[in-house]
């Protein structure tokens, strides 16, 4: 039986399909046999990120609607094995997704992988609702930002009424995953604290990943992040990982970068 | 932050206002969570009723659903002017 992880947040933007790529991927790299759903139907970017934009035949839509088989959708990644991709569609109707045919398919899937990961769509409607219905853990990908905050707690509302696991009376294990964080702006008062942020959602923290250059070129060249063990941010995804899966690891690039006497003094 | 910074006087960090305004807001919104859809309806609609013989706030008013193991209260509260 595999495990479902649904990486969701409320709002766009904020990092939840370069995670879904990061965690997948960063799964599959310790040997667990993985596949990343992108439940982003209409709007299908996990391919991109992913680099397997050009091989995308038949997609998630397809498979719900019995136009191919899941063996014809799924694509295989290249860089990491034991890891595929099921696409979303893009010009299918969102509303194709049902709670009756993803269940079909990710019953399907569970006899053969260890872990299913669910990138949501952002919003609170139906297509956040299918890929977050039959969590068994979700990871909350919030930024240090009002509205990202808000619209987390909302979909924390969400994941504890609306899941399956919430209708059986159990709940979704519920991780913090906080992205785009710069410490130096936290230094200076101007952006919330990843303690102030786990404050108020009261969820526990899974990893901070730092605001980094290495995010934008990750997704330029399709490769994802957690690769580049050299940046931060990957480094950052691949502790996210070994904590989900269970190890003891020091929250990392939590402090700003010293800076200078003089740099203090004039600024800069 | 240069030199000058030092000497104005910040009274607030950003950050701590944005800490505050969400602890409000998130407090709210999960207060209502629970509560069924046609709760602002119900308002809406016990308003235009106590206003065709009240003048009142619509900001005096609450509709309030509480719940505990025994039973459910809905809690009205308005605020009638003094004359």
């Amino acid at each position: 039986m595999a495990k479902i992880i649904t990486v969701t947040s409320g709002k766009g933007g904020v990092g939840k399909t370069t995670t879904s790529a990061a965690i997948g991927t960063g799964l599959a790299l310790k040997g667990y046999k993985t596949v990343i759903i992108d439940f982003d139907i209409g709007l299908r970017n996990l391919d991109i990120v992913m680099n397997c934009e050009r091989r995308v035949v038949y997609d998630f839509v397809n498979v719900v609607n019995g136009e191919a088989t899941l063996k014809q959708a799924l694509i295989k990644d290249k860089r990491a094995t034991n890891l595929y991709i099921l696409p979303a569609s893009q010009t299918k109707d969102k509303d194709a997704l049902t709670i009756e045919n993803v269940g079909a398919v990710l019953e399907t899937l569970s006899g053969e992988f260890d872990y299913i990961v669910c990138d949501s769509p952002a919003g609170i409607e139906h297509g956040a609702l299918m890929a977050l219905y039959y969590a068994d853990e979700a990871v909350i990908v919030t930024n240090p930002e009002v509205s990202s905050v808000r619209d987390s707690d909302r979909i924390i509302g969400i994941l504890q009424s609306k899941s399956r696991k919430a209708e059986l009376g159990t709940s979704v294990k519920e991780h913090l995953l906080v992205t785009r964080y710069q410490p130096d702006r936290v230094t200076r008062g101007e952006m919330l604290s990843v303690q102030d942020v786990e404050e108020i959602l009261a969820i526990p923290l899974l990893g901070v990943i730092p605001e980094s250059e290495a995010v934008l070129k990750a997704s330029n060249q399709g490769v994802p992040v957690i690769h580049d063990q050299k940046s931060d941010a990957g480094q950052a995804y691949g502790d996210a990982v070994a904590r989900f899966l269970g190890e003891e690891r020091p929250h990392r690039f939590l402090e700003s970068q010293r800076k200078g006497l003089l740099k203090r003094m004039f600024g800069g | 932050m240069g030199l000058l910074d030092y000497f104005k006087q910040e009274s607030r960090s950003s950050a701590s206002i944005a800490k505050e305004r969400l602890q409000i807001v998130v407090s709210h919104e999960r207060s209502r969570r629970h509560q069924p859809d046609y709760l602002p309806a119900l308002q809406q609609d016990l308003m235009q009723v106590i206003a065709k013989y009240v003048n009142i706030d619509p900001d005096e008013v609450s509709v309030q659903l509480d719940h505990d193991d025994q039973r459910s209260v809905l809690e009205l509260n308005i605020c009638l002017p003094k004359d």
